[in-house]
C-alpha cells in the first residue's frame, strides 16, 4: 500500500549512509592521544582542590600496633589524615565479596595496602605529612599460596570468624567439574597414552599506561560528585554508597578519560578515598597515583599452578582430562569466584573430551589482591592444555595442529558443564587458517651489508650477527566466554534521542559504559546511524544519571551496551515511524515495514516515503532502554554442571620466533592469528583487539612478570616490569571470520579478550620448537632458555 | 629548591664551588627520575644546558676526540660512528630516541650506575675523563674513575667537562644483554676495542660487578696468545678455542648479583657468550680491512 500523502522534497536514497554497521570510522579519541592532547582523569583539575595521598604498608603481613598521624596533622597545608575510625558508614568494600578494608583496621594483608590517607594543599605537602605518619608493626611471616592450603600450621589471612573465609580456611572460592566419568580407572583404561603436566603462570599487570586517577568535588546537597577513570561507574558506586554512608542519588559519579584498564580498574582503587577526603573537607579532592603506587594500587592477574592429565587413544582421540588449578587470590576476594568459575569452566579447552574432572580453587595469601584481567582465567588454562595438546602430539607422533582439529569442538558439542555450544565454534577451521597463511622468510636478518641487528634477538643491542639463532613454530587456540556467567543479571542500558537540529535530524546516545580504549562510543554511532539512517551522532558523557551498562570487561560491551543502543534506537525508531500515521495517515503495519536511511524512511524494496526531519517534526523522541542477554545459570557446586555461558569466542594463533639458544633471547618474528567475531561491527577496530591481545599475550609469554617474594612486590616500575615495545612487536597477519551468532546483535560475538589467550602458549610452543626445552613456566625468561 | 642556571663554563664551576650540595643537570634523564620517584631532594639543580661547549666535540691533533660532557647519545650515533664505534654502538642501545636526544655521556659518568651503557666502551677504548673545579682541571683515566656503585672519583666541586676517547685504530664491538628487544637496562653488557698499533685489547664490563670494569686477566691471555701466536702480524684466523677462552675469563672478571633482572649464573653464562663472540666480530672485521688494506 502506498503512503496517502506524498511528502515533499523527496530524494532517492542510493547509499544507506556514511559509517554505519561494518565500516571503519576512525575513533574520535586516537589523533588526540597520539599527539598528547586527550584529556585523561589524571588532567582534571578544580579551583581550590585538595590533593589526596596514601600511606601504604610496606609489609606483606603485620599486625599495626600504633599510628600517630599528630605530625603530619600538624604540618601546615595538610586539611585532613584519616584512618579506617574516621569512615562514616561501612568500612569494607569489594566486587563479590565485602571483605576488603578501605583503610587498613588493626592488621596489613599486602604489600602496600592502605592505611591512612591525607589530604593537603600541594602534593609535595601531602607527600611530606606522609613521611611524618608513623606506624607501628609487628611483622608476621607471609601466607603464600602453598602455606595457605595448610592453614592450621601457617595461619589464616582473614581470621576464621571474618567474612566467609571462615568456613573454607583460606579458601575463596572453588569450583568442581565432573563430566562423563571423570577420570575414573575405568576411564584411564581407555587411554592407551597419558601425558601428565606441571604448569605455572606468573603474575601479569594491566600495566595500562594512565594512573588511577579521579577527583571528588562535594556538592550542596550533601551528596558528591566523583569525575573517574573506571570500568565500571555505577558498581564503584554500589561499593562506595555504604562506605560513605549516603544514598545513590547523592554520589554520582562521572566518566573522566581512562587511559586503559584491562581489567585493573574493575576494582575500584582511589574513589573512596578521595570522596572520604573531600567529604571530611568540604573541599574537591583529587587524587593521581604515580606508576609505582599503581603497581600496588589496583589488582592482577592470578598467578595459577596446574597440574593437567589427558589421556587418549593412539589414533589422537582425546579420553579425559584431569585439571587441578589453584590460583592465588592475594589478600583479598576481588573477583577471584568469577576467575575460579571460568578456569573451571573453560579449563580443557576448545574440545570434545568425553570424561573431564577438573578442579579450580582460589586462595587467600598475602600477595597482592588479583582479580579481573583480561582474559579473566582463561588465559591461564589456555597456557596449561595447549602445552598439554602439543605434548600430546609429540607422544603420539601427530602433527600438533592436526591432533588439535581431531578433537576441536564444533558447533552442537556438549561442553564439560553439559551446555551445548548453540553457535557456530570454527576451531578447526581457524587452525587450519593460520596453518595455510604464508610463513615470514627464514633468516630475514641477512642483507648484502651484512646482518641487520634489529630482525635478530637482542636487536640493536647487538648479541648476535646469526650465532646461536634457531627458528621455531609454534600453534595455539583458546576458549573465552563473552559477558557475565553463572546467571550474574548482566544488562546494559541505553537512552537514544532523535531530534531535529538546525534542520538536520540528530541523535544523541547516553549510557554509562566505560570507554577504556576499546573503541565502544564509536560503535554506538554507528548501530545509531545504521538504524536511524542519520548522520550526525552526539555522544553524552557516560556517567549515572542513566542506568547501569555494566562493565566493559569480559568482552562484553559491544554485545551488551552496543546491544542496548541498537534496541534504543529501534524504540526511537518505532516511535518515529508511528508519527507517520497521524502525519500521513501511513497504516501500522506500513509504518512498521519501513526503514529509515540516509535522512528518509524507505519501504523495504528501496522507495522513499517521507523525509525524517518532516517525520520528527518539533517534537524530540527519547527512549530509554535495558538490555539483557538470555539468562545463565549457575553451576553446580559438585558437578559444574549448568548453562553457565552465554556465548564463546574463539581465536588460534601461529607464531614463529627466533631464539638465540646461547643466549637464551627471543625475538618473535611474526605472530599470526585467525579469530571468528561473528560480526565486524567495526572491522579496523577489530584488527586492533586482536593485535592488542596477542601483543599482551607475547608479554606474558616472554617479559611481563611482578615479581613477588615472601609478598614483597620486587619490580613495581616500568624500568623492572617490562611490556613490549614497538620493536618487540612483530607483524600480526589477521584472518578475520565473522560466522553470525543467531542470538547476539546483529551476529556479533566479543572480539576482545580471546587474541590474548592463545598468543601466550603459541610463543611458547615456537620456542620449544626452537629450543626442546620443556617450559612449563610463563614468562619464559633467559635463565630458563640456558639453564642458569 | 634553588634552580640555578650559568651561562658559561667558568660560572658554573664558582657556581659548583659555592654549593657543593648542587646536583648538575645536562639531559636530566636520570636527575628527572630520582626527583619525580622522590629518591632524592636536592636543595639546589645546576642547570648546564645554557653551556654551550658542553654540547660540542673537538678533535685533537692525535686524533683524540674531546667529547663535550653533554653532548647527546643520538649525536654520538650519527656524528662519530667511525672515530667513536664502540661507544657508538653503546649509544645506540640507550634507552628510546627520546632518552637517546637528551641523554649524555656526562650524565652516564656522574650517575655511574653499573648498568650505563657507556661506561664498557669508555673502558675498551682508555678513555680519559677531563674533570673541573675552580682549583684547577684533572684527567682521571677511566679505569680509576669508577669508585662503587653510583660513587665516582669526582670531588664535590668537581663537574666532567669533557671525555677524551682515542679515535679507534681497529675495530670495537659492544653487546647488550637486557630481556627486550629496545628500552632495556643491561643485565649484563660487554665492549671490546682491538687496539693493532699498540697490539692490545681492551675490555669492558657493565652490569655485572658493582662498578664498570675491564677483564684484566681475559685482555691479558688475548695479548699473549696474539703475540705468541703472530696472529698480528699473521692477521690468521682466531681459534674458537681462544675465544672460547677469552669469554670464560671474561665471566670469572665479573662479580655479578641475583635480582630481579637476571641471576648471577646467567650474567656469567652471557657475559662468556658475548665477549666469545664480540671478540670474533672484531678479529675478522681486523682481518677483513687488514686484507682490503694489502
Ligand atoms: C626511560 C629511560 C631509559 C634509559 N635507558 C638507559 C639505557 O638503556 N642505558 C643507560 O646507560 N642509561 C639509560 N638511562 C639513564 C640515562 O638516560 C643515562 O644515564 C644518561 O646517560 C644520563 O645522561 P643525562 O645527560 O640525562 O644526565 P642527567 O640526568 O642530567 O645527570 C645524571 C647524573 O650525572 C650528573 N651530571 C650530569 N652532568 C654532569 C657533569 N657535567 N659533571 C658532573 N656530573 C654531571 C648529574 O648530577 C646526575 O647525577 C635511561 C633513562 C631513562 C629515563
Amino acid at each position: 500500500m502506498a503512503a496517502l500523502t506524498k511528502p515533499k522534497n523527496l530524494q532517492d536514497v542510493a547509499a544507506p549512509g556514511r559509517d554505519g554497521v561494518g565500516a571503519s570510522p576512525l575513533r574520535p579519541d586516537g589523533i588526540l592521544k597520539v599527539k598528547g592532547d586527550f584529556a585523561y582523569s589524571s588532567d582534571l583539575w578544580h579551583e581550590d582542590m585538595l590533593w589526596g595521598m596514601a600511606l601504604r604498608s610496606p609489609h606483606a603481613r603485620a599486625r599495626i600496633l600504633s599510628v600517630d598521624v599528630s605530625a603530619a596533622l600538624a604540618q601546615p597545608g595538610v586539611y585532613a589524615v584519616l584512618t579506617h575510625e574516621d569512615i562514616p558508614g561501612s568500612k569494607f568494600y569489594g566486587l563479590e565479596i565485602r571483605d576488603q578494608p578501605v583503610l587498613a583496621i588493626d592488621e596489613v594483608r599486602f604489600h602496600g595496602e592502605p592505611i591512612v590517607i591525607v589530604a593537603a594543599d600541594h602534593p609535595e605537602t601531602a607527600r611530606r605529612a606522609i613521611a611524618k605518619i608513623v606506624v607501628e608493626y609487628d611483622v608476621l611471616p607471609s601466607i603464600g599460596p602453598v602455606e595457605a592450603l595448610d592453614p592450621e600450621r601457617y595461619g589464616y589471612v582473614h581470621a576464621p570468624a571474618d567474612y566467609k573465609a571462615h568456613a573454607f580456611g583460606n579458601i575463596v572460592h572453588s569450583q568442581h567439574i565432573h563430566h562423563g566419568d571423570g577420570d575414573s580407572a575405568e576411564v584411564r583404561a581407555l587411554a592407551d597414552v597419558i601425558v601428565r603436566g606441571e604448569y605455572e603462570v606468573g603474575m601479569q599487570d594491566q600495566a595500562f599506561l594512565g594512573p588511577e586517577s579521579g577527583l571528588a568535588v562535594p556538592a550542596e546537597d550533601g551528596g558528591i560528585d566523583l569525575y573517574i577513570a573506571t570500568q565500571w561507574l555505577h558498581v564503584d558506586r554500589q561499593q562506595m554508597c555504604p562506605v560513605l554512608g549516603l544514598p545513590p542519588e547523592k554520589v554520582r559519579l562521572t566518566l573522566a578519560g581512562v587511559g586503559g584498564a584491562f581489567g585493573g580498574r574493575e576494582d575500584i582503587s582511589m574513589q573512596v578515598h578521595a570522596c572520604l577526603l573531600a567529604q571530611h573537607t568540604g573541599k574537591p579532592v583529587k587524587i593521581v597515583y604515580n606508576r609505582e603506587e599503581s603497581f600496588f594500587g589496583h589488582v592482577h592477574r592470578h598467578p595459577a599452578t596446574m597440574v593437567f592429565e589427558h589421556g587418549a587413544t593412539r589414533d589422537g582421540r582425546l579420553v579425559f582430562v584431569k585439571a587441578e588449578i589453584v590460583l592465588d587470590g592475594g589478600a583479598y576476594a576481588s573477583t577471584s569466584p568469577a576467575v575460579v568459575g571460568n578456569a573451571a569452566s573453560l579449563g580443557i579447552g576448545p574440545y570434545v573430551i568425553p570424561h573431564a574432572a577438573v578442579d579450580a580453587t582460589a586462595v587467600y595469601t598475602n600477595n597482592p589482591p588479583c582479580g579481573a584481567m583480561r582474559g579473566f582465567g582463561a588465559v591461564q588454562m589456555c597456557f596449561g592444555y595447549e602445552t598439554q595438546m602439543d605434548r600430546l602430539a609429540a607422544e603420539l607422533g601427530l602433527d600438533p595442529v592436526e591432533l588439535r582439529r581431531m578433537n576441536a569442538m564444533e558447533q552442537g558439542s556438549v561442553l564439560p558443564t553439559g551446555q551445548v555450544v548453540d553457535a557456530p565454534a570454527p576451531v578447526a577451521e581457524l587452525l587450519r587458517r593460520v596453518k595455510e597463511m604464508p610463513l615470514p622468510e627464514v633468516e630475514n636478518w641477512r642483507t648484502a651489508d651484512g646482518p641487520d641487528v634489529r630482525e635478530l634477538p637482542g636487536g640493536l643491542s647487538n648479541t648476535t650477527h646469526g650465532e646461536g639463532v634457531v627458528r621455531g613454530i609454534g600453534y595455539a587456540v583458546g576458549i573465552k566466554n563473552v559477558g557475565f556467567s553463572e546467571g550474574f543479571d548482566d544488562y546494559s542500558t541505553a537512552r537514544v534521542r532523535l531530534e531535529v537540529i538546525g534542520g538536520a535530524p540528530v541523535a544523541l546516545v547516553h549510557t554509562a559504559m566505560a570507554e577504556v580504549g576499546q573503541g565502544g562510543i564509536t560503535v554506538h554511532a554507528q548501530i545509531v546511524r545504521t538504524e536511524l539512517g542519520v548522520d550526525q551522532v552526539t555522544m553524552a558523557p557516560a556517567d549515572t544519571r542513566v542506568g547501569s551498562a555494566g562493565s566493559t570487561s569480559a568482552s562484553r560491551q559491544t554485545y551488551m551496551t552496543g546491544g542496548a543502543v541498537k534496541q534504543a534506537a529501534e524504540a526511537v525508531r518505532a516511535v518515529v515511524l508511528a508519527r507517520g500515521r497521524d502525519r500521513y495517515g501511513w497504516a501500522p503495519a506500513f509504518a512498521a515495514g519501513l526503514r529509515l536511511a540516509g535522512g528518509k524512511a524507505l519501504t523495504a524494496a528501496g522507495e522513499v516515503v517521507a523525509d525524517l526531519v518532516d517525520l520528527l517534526g518539533d517534537e524530540p523522541v527519547d527512549e530509554t532502554t535495558e538490555f539483557r542477554h538470555r539468562p545463565t545459570e549457575a553451576f553446580d557446586k559438585v558437578t559444574g554442571q549448568g548453562f553457565g555461558h552465554v556465548q564463546y569466542t574463539f581465536c588460534a594463533h601461529r607464531a614463529v620466533v627466533d631464539v638465540d639458544v646461547e643466549l637464551g633471547l627471543v625475538k618473535v618474528i611474526e605472530l599470526a592469528a585467525a579469530q571468528d567475531v561473528g560480526k565486524a561491527i567495526n572491522p579496523l577496530a577489530v584488527v586492533g583487539q586482536i593485535h592488542g591481545g596477542s601483543t599482551q599475550g607475547l608479554g606474558l609469554a616472554v617479559m611481563e612478570e611482578i615479581i613477588v617474594r615472601d609478598g614483597k612486590v620486587r619490580n613495581p616500575s616500568f624500568t623492572d616490569y617490562l611490556i613490549p615495545t614497538i620493536l618487540d612487536t612483530p607483524p600480526m597477519p589477521v584472518d578475520v571470520l565473522e560466522l553470525a551468532d543467531a542470538h547476539a546483535p546483529y551476529g556479533l560475538r566479543g572480539a576482545g579478550e580471546a587474541p590474548t589467550l592463545s598468543s601466550t602458549p603459541a610463543i611458547v610452543a615456537a620456542i620449544r620448537a626452537a629450543t626442546g626445552l620443556p617450559l612449563n613456566r610463563v614468562p619464559v625468561r633467559p635463565e630458563h632458555l640456558t639453564g642458569t | 629548591m634553588e634552580f640555578l642556571r650559568p651561562a658559561t663554563w667558568e660560572e658554573a664551576l664558582a657556581v659548583k664551588a659555592q654549593h657543593p650540595s648542587a646536583v648538575p643537570i645536562a639531559g636530566g634523564t636520570d636527575v628527572m627520575v630520582d626527583l619525580n620517584f622522590d629518591r632524592h631532594r636536592p636543595d639546589a639543580l645546576l642547570d648546564l644546558n645554557r653551556i654551550h661547549e658542553l654540547h660540542t666535540w673537538q678533535i685533537a691533533d692525535d686524533d683524540t676526540v674531546r667529547l663535550g660532557a653533554s653532548v647527546p647519545y643520538s649525536k654520538i650515533i650519527d656524528a662519530l660512528p667511525d672515530r667513536l664505534p664502540g661507544l657508538a654502538l653503546g649509544a645506540r642501545t640507550v634507552g628510546s630516541p627520546q632518552i637517546r636526544n637528551r641523554g649524555s655521556v656526562g650524565g652516564n659518568l656522574g650517575g655511574a650506575s653499573p648498568a650505563g651503557d657507556a661506561h664498557p666502551p669508555l673502558l675498551a677504548s682508555g678513555a680519559t675523563v677531563e674533570a673541573a673545579s675552580v682549583r684547577g682541571t684533572r684527567l682521571i683515566p677511566i679505569d680509576d674513575f669508577y669508585l662503587g656503585v653510583k660513587r665516582n672519583a669526582l670531588e664535590p666541586d668537581e663537574l666532567i667537562r669533557a671525555i677524551h676517547i682515542p679515535s679507534a685504530t681497529g675495530p670495537q664491538q659492544f653487546a647488550k644483554v637486557g630481556t627486550r628487544n629496545a628500552m632495556v637496562i643491561a643485565v649484563c653488557s660487554f665492549a671490546v676495542a682491538l687496539h693493532p698499533r699498540a697490539r692490545d685489547v681492551r675490555t669492558g664490563i657493565g652490569s655485572a660487578a658493582p662498578t664498570p670494569r675491564r677483564a684484566s686477566e681475559a685482555e691479558a691471555f688475548i695479548r699473549a696468545e696474539l703475540d705468541d701466536t703472530g696472529l698480528w702480524t699473521s692477521a690468521g684466523e682466531l681459534p674458537l678455542s681462544t675465544a672460547k677462552r677469552f669469554g670464560e675469563l671474561v665471566a670469572r672478571a665479573a662479580a655479578p648479583i641475583d635480582d630481579v633482572r637476571g641471576s648471577a649464573a646467567y650474567r656469567r653464562h652471557a657475559l662468556a657468550v658475548m665477549a666469545r663472540r664480540t671478540l670474533l666480530w672484531t678479529w675478522n672485521d681486523h682481518r677483513a680491512t687488514g686484507r682490503a688494506a694489502a
